[in-house]
């Protein structure tokens, strides 16, 4: 029996009922969009994002298949480049940083001790709008005006002289649907880890991938303005003549690298760091210890996050930007590899003086030490302003950003579905299912991309629908391209795991995998409250830690949405608050603030007269009700 | 030919750069100028470097997994002593290893200062001076000359001479394209409304084939370029064919030819010195026989492919500017054999 | 709660969830708790900061923009006039001295008094109907047009910029005004009408920086 189960507490059947009642979604059609419970949206969300990445996946399969062969004409120039431009926004806008924040947010408010998140309306209305921001730009895709200026979109191939038409406008705004999307949810986390924490949770105490989650969440809030100013001020150039990129009239092109780039290069690590937090899960799991050097990881995080904010214009090496510029930013981007060897080096010691069970989880885990420091160590290469000159916008570029980006968030995401899967449904992921998809991924992924590096030396560059065949390139395409087909099996063989565990899966109990965090000693999948009784925490890693008094908070109401807040720092008691019940209208504030977009591209009206139905909708969302109030006014405390 | 080739010291590429010396010549390990070179040496210090590094952290992780004993999770209780005696030995060896760590980044920064000063100190003196214009799809290059009447136009192919400095000035007209000859440089981005300039030399006489490596639409993957560096007299003597006017027809079939490039809708676009024609919406032809490639290095330059590409352009290349010119056969004919004396 | 016309009687709390003893410290008793507070303890504290964040990162890289592209030109302002000095001084001085009543109504939340935070809310609706006006004044004394130049598009994005701010503020107070009139309300009502002056503020402050740049950063 693990430690978990035996130190719990119990509500009477009756109270447990009642807290239920209290904090489930609503039922019928009306009560599905009307949910707003955080892990009913995180679960929506992740299979929206997983959704994403089959999509995102298929359009690369597509590509693969075109460039097997030289001069192939499987698909045509204009069709190839809205692949490779739908491939890259879908797994950089509707994958990878979403599905992210979709973990955390089932699982942030269980290892904090929570019964929900801050805001759960804003939340639900997050998702929304990321859905329906998605959406729209695969509708447009599969009626035959997808984007197709790269996922970067760079003007002035972006603008309307050189791309008429409303392909870029559809883009533009699935930036502004998504990342609206995100800096939402960044408040959500930011404010559910700094005020709800169980109480004795100091920040000390904090699991590291409550940290991870944390430094996104900050990340996030100063990076994605910059790409929605970047979009907003193209499709004001597109709509209405702004002249911000247009260099005849005062504007200039490298005004959108520098605004794109200020978002892009944060955006890669706000994809690479929740992984981190990942890997120290699993590995402490796995290792069956405490990770090693754990104020070390908090600052190196930190670090990183920080400094990530430094690199931007290593995007920009080929531009005419002055040469000293370009070197203090070869030096911040090796600079940052600091901080992430820091983590490398603590992981390792944690294996090294552990006790191992190689389960799935941690193979996909592992796969990071190969895969992510290679693409780190190409990423060095990258840095030098004179290697890039040769390697930019080459297929050597492709390498390291799939070897980052595959090895550092692919590889743990799929190690933390792992992990997580029995802590969602309640049932094991098949074990030998998961190591055929793992070895799989592993040896289809190196397929694929390790040839890459060798082609752009040899001169391939990046976006070209074809080659010629005296290039010699053939061969090392067709390998990756068989690499290609390998990854795809390896996540079918995922999709068929997921669908037969869900049914016929070994029943998980609370914690299978004798794990430390608090997520682990709830119920799986947990109760709609979380925890039957809120937890008190005396140390990291609290299912580990030796028991100690108090255990559990009790005076929490099961009959209103109540939630604990405490303070900042030490996670001391400070005051209760009752959050909202589900609601229909963060769903209709979606829709409505999607016609605002939507319309938007067709019409710079549409800001106007669209207004008002947003207006209306959230005023409903925020109104509040009378008979609720009335009823819960007697318990009011005043601070 | 080999002496500046920086070798690729990774196993099994003997055979694999067989293949490359046979293929036109597009690639970075192969260094045929001192630009290329000194970028070729710095490749060759920071492969090796990460390379240990990779091994060395990938050994790391695969002894400990070799070594830790194994353990069931959930029946083995987690192993605390951390929390009540701090591990010192552990925390030594990971200072120690981000500390080392941080020495090669120092190594790596070091390297890449001296090589971008090494590219900056590239000798001048009797240089030529090329400017080079992007074009959705296309090269626009001009060489200049103090004297404006020694100046002249060309497109899609360079000639350079061997060991004489070349500064090229990158422009672009439409979108952003990016000028790379890998065998000679490093690449560099050729921005609508400002202007760069870009210092090579070949060391090596050859062909070299560049590419645009910056997205610019429809066509960017056939937007190539071939450079053509010989010895300093043969390149004189081609330089002073460029200056001269296209000749005169000498036969009727070529007369008639040069009638309908100046009625047709040609001449709205190109030039053809000694015609008339001066418009610079495509490329220059004055020379266009000369060149070995048309579209921009897309098909070969022989009187079929000609044909096919005067006829329909879009069914060849897609969405470039060129619009189609149909006329008769005898026409088309005509027009080729004018073409083909343009050299 | 004060300022309510009658008063409820304090109810008995709801019974409590059967569970173990807690005499001997194994279980942490929160009922005495508030149920709402105020400043930093508060999570709308927090969310309101965040929105702050974001929005003051636009503006600032807004600005930052304005003065990339001022870098980049030979004549600033292209088109030759700078905007008209008067409408935009006016609002400035408008939205600081809107800090008044602002303050008066956060201070009346925190002190529960209902009657106050309606007389001061309704002031500053008074506020933004004169700030509003005088931004359509402002838009119309640019002398540039955002179609004409960059610098006519960076004065133009700016304005609008914290024009939205300053509209949705504006409906944002507006909501919460009827409410505190009109009812159902109870605690963290009062909370929100203090984190809705702290957002307030911001609108407000954050304007003095970007007045400079439109008014001022083409005449230096």
């Amino acid at each position: 029996m693990s430690i978990a189960d035996s130190m719990q507490p119990r509500l009477s059947p009756e109270d447990a009922g009642k807290l239920e009642q209290t904090w489930r979604d609503p039922p019928g059609i009306i009560g599905w969009f009307s949910a707003i419970n955080h892990k009913t949206i995180s679960i929506r969300f992740m299979v929206t994002t997983f959704g994403f990445f089959i999509l995102g996946g298929l359009l690369a399969l597509a590509i693969r298949l075109q460039l097997a062969f030289p001069g192939a004409r499987l698909v045509n120039a204009d069709l190839f480049n809205q692949l490779f431009t739908m491939h890259g926004s879908t797994m950089m806008f509707l994958f990878a940083v979403p599905v992210m924040q979709a973990i955390a947010m089932y699982l942030v408010p269980l290892m904090i001790g929570a019964r929900s998140v801050a805001f759960p309306r804003m939340n639900a209305f997050a998702y929304w709008i990321f859905l329906l921001g998605g959406l729209m730009l695969y509708i447009a895709f599969f009626v035959g005006v997808g984007p197709d200026a790269g996922w970067f979109a760079y003007v002035p191939l972006s603008s309307l002289q050189y791309s008429p038409g409303k392909r870029i406008d559809i883009w533009a705004q699935m930036i502004t649907f998504t990342e609206l999307a995100s800096l939402m949810e960044a408040i959500v986390l930011i404010t559910t880890i700094l005020k709800m924490r169980a109480p004795g949770m100091t920040l000390n105490r904090m699991p590291l991938f409550v940290w991870a989650i944390l430094a996104t969440s900050f990340m996030v809030l100063f990076a994605m303005p910059a790409v929605m100013l970047a979009s907003t001020a193209l499709i004001t150039d597109r709509l209405v003549d702004t002249q911000f990129y247009n260099p005849d009239r005062g504007g200039d092109a490298l005004l959108w690298q520098h605004l794109f780039w200020f978002f892009g290069h944060p955006e890669v690590y706000l994809i690479f760091i929740p992984p981190l937090g990942v890997i120290s899960s699993v590995i402490a799991t796995f290792s069956r210890r405490p990770i090693v050097g754990y104020p070390a990881m908090v600052l190196a995080v930190i670090a990183t996050a920080f400094l990530a904010f430094g690199l931007w214009v290593h995007h920009m090496f080929a531009t005419n930007l002055p040469e000293l510029g370009k070197t203090f930013f070869t030096a911040a981007s090796l600079m940052i590899a600091i901080p992430t060897a820091i983590q490398i080096f603590c992981w390792i010691a944690t294996l090294w003086s552990g006790r191992l069970d190689l389960r799935t989880p941690l193979l996909f885990v592992l796969a990071f030490f190969v895969i992510l420091v290679l693409g780190g160590l190409t990423g060095l290469m990258l840095a030098s302003v004179s290697l890039d000159t040769q390697l930019h916008d080459t297929y050597f570029v492709v390498a390291h950003l799939h070897y980052v980006l595959m090895g550092g968030a692919v590889f743990p995401l799929f190690g933390a579905f792992y992990y997580w899967f029995p802590k969602f449904t309640g049932r094991m992921l098949g074990e030998r299912l998961g190591r055929w998809n793992f070895w799989l991924f592993f040896i289809g992924f190196n397929l694929t991309f390790f040839p890459m590096h060798v082609l752009g030396l040899w001169g391939m560059p990046r976006r070209v629908y074809s080659y010629p065949k005296e290039m010699g390139w053939g061969s090392l395409n067709f390998t990756a391209t068989v690499g290609a087909i390998m990854i795809a099996v390896s996540v079918l063989l995922f999709i068929v795991n997921v669908v037969r565990s869900r049914r016929h899966g070994e029943a998980a109990g609370n914690d299978p995998w004798g794990a430390g965090t608090l997520e682990w000693g709830t119920a799986s999948p947990p109760p709609a409250g979380n925890f039957e009784m809120v937890p008190v925490v005396h140390a990291r890693d609290p299912l580990w830690a030796p028991k100690s008094l108090p255990t559990h908070v009790t005076g929490l109401s099961n009959e209103y949405r109540e939630i604990l807040v405490t303070s900042v720092a030490d996670a001391e008691l400070d005051h209760r608050l009752w959050l909202p019940a589900s609601s229909i209208w963060p769903f209709l504030a979606a829709v409505a603030t999607t016609v605002l977009f939507v319309g938007s591209i067709f019409t710079p009206w549409a800001v106007v007269w669209a207004a008002a139905p947003v207006a209306a909708a959230t005023t409903f969302w925020f109104w509040p009700k009378k008979d609720i109030i009335e009823k819960r006014t007697g318990s009011e405390v005043n601070p | 030919m080999r002496r500046h080739a920086v070798l690729f010291p990774i196993l099994g590429t003997a055979g694999v750069t067989e293949t490359a010396r046979a293929a036109p010549l597009q690639d970075a390990l192969h260094a045929y100028g001192i630009q290329a070179w000194h970028i070729g040496r710095l490749w060759n210090f920071t492969l090796a470097l990460c390379a240990l590094v990779f091994v060395a952290i990938v050994a790391a992780c695969l002894i400990a997994l070799w070594r830790a004993p194994r353990a069931d999770a959930k029946s083995t209780p987690p192993d605390m002593t951390s929390l009540i005696r701090p591990e010192r030995g552990i925390h030594r060896t990971v200072a120690w290893a981000v500390g080392a760590a941080t020495l090669g980044l120092l190594a790596l920064l070091a390297a890449d200062v001296f090589t971008t000063r090494a590219l900056g100190r590239m000798p001048l003196e009797n240089a030529v001076n090329i400017e080079l214009t992007g074009h959705q799809y296309w090269w626009e290059a001009r060489y200049l000359d103090p004297d404006f009447q020694r100046q002249f136009s060309t497109a899609n192919e360079l000639h350079i001479p061997v060991g004489r400095p070349v500064i090229v000035t990158l422009k672009s007209k439409d979108v952003i394209h990016t000028l790379w000859v890998p065998n000679l440089h490093g690449k560099r981005d050729m921005i609508p409304g400002r202007t760069t300039t870009m210092q090579l030399r070949a060391d090596q006489p050859g062909t070299y084939r560049g590419q645009c490596a910056e997205f610019c639409g429809l066509q960017h993957a056939m937007m190539a370029l071939l450079v053509e560096a010989e010895p300093d007299a043969q390149y004189e003597a081609w330089a002073e064919r460029q200056r001269q006017a296209a000749p005169a027809p000498a036969s009727d079939a070529v007369r008639r030819g040069r009638a309908l490039f100046l009625e047709k809708s040609c001449a709205r676009c190109h030039t053809i010195n000694g015609t008339g024609a001066t418009a610079t919406q495509g490329p220059d032809l004055t020379h266009l026989a000369g060149r070995k490639t048309i579209a921009a290095g897309m098909l070969p330059n022989d009187a079929g492919h000609l044909a096919a590409w005067i006829q329909d352009p879009q069914s060849l290349k897609p969405g470039v500017y060129m619009p189609a010119n149909r006329m008769r056969p005898d026409e088309l004919h005509d027009l080729v054999a004018y073409l083909e004396t343009l050299k | 709660m004060s300022g309510q016309p009658e008063q409820k009687p304090m109810q008995q709390p709801p019974p409590a969830p059967q569970h173990e003893s807690n005499a001997d410290g194994h279980l942490l008793d929160i009922m005495h708790l508030p149920t709402f507070a105020f400043g930093t303890r508060s999570p709308m504290w927090w969310g309101t900061m965040g929105l702050m964040a974001i929005e003051g990162t636009v503006f600032a890289l807004c600005i930052m923009a304005y003065f990339y592209l001022r870098s980049h030109s030979g004549f600033w302002p292209t088109g030759g006039m700078p905007p008209e000095l008067l409408w935009g001084s006016v609002n400035t001085a408008i939205m600081l001295a809107s800090a008044v009543p602002n303050h008066f109504a956060k201070r009346a939340a925190e002190r529960l008094d209902l009657q106050k935070v309606r007389l001061w809310l309704v002031v500053c609706m008074l506020f933004s109907v004169a700030f509003l006006a005088v931004r359509v004044l402002e838009f119309k004394t640019l002398n540039t047009s955002w179609d004409s130049s960059a610098y006519g598009s960076a004065v133009w994005m700016l304005l609008g910029l914290h024009t939205t701010h300053l509209i949705t503020d504006t409906y944002d107070s507006l909501v919460l005004t009827v409410l505190m009139f009109t009812g159902p309300l109870e605690g963290k009502r009062f909370v929100d009408v203090s984190e809705n002056a702290s957002y307030w503020y911001f609108v407000m402050f954050s304007w003095i920086p970007i007045y400079g740049v439109i008014y001022w950063g083409a005449r230096i």
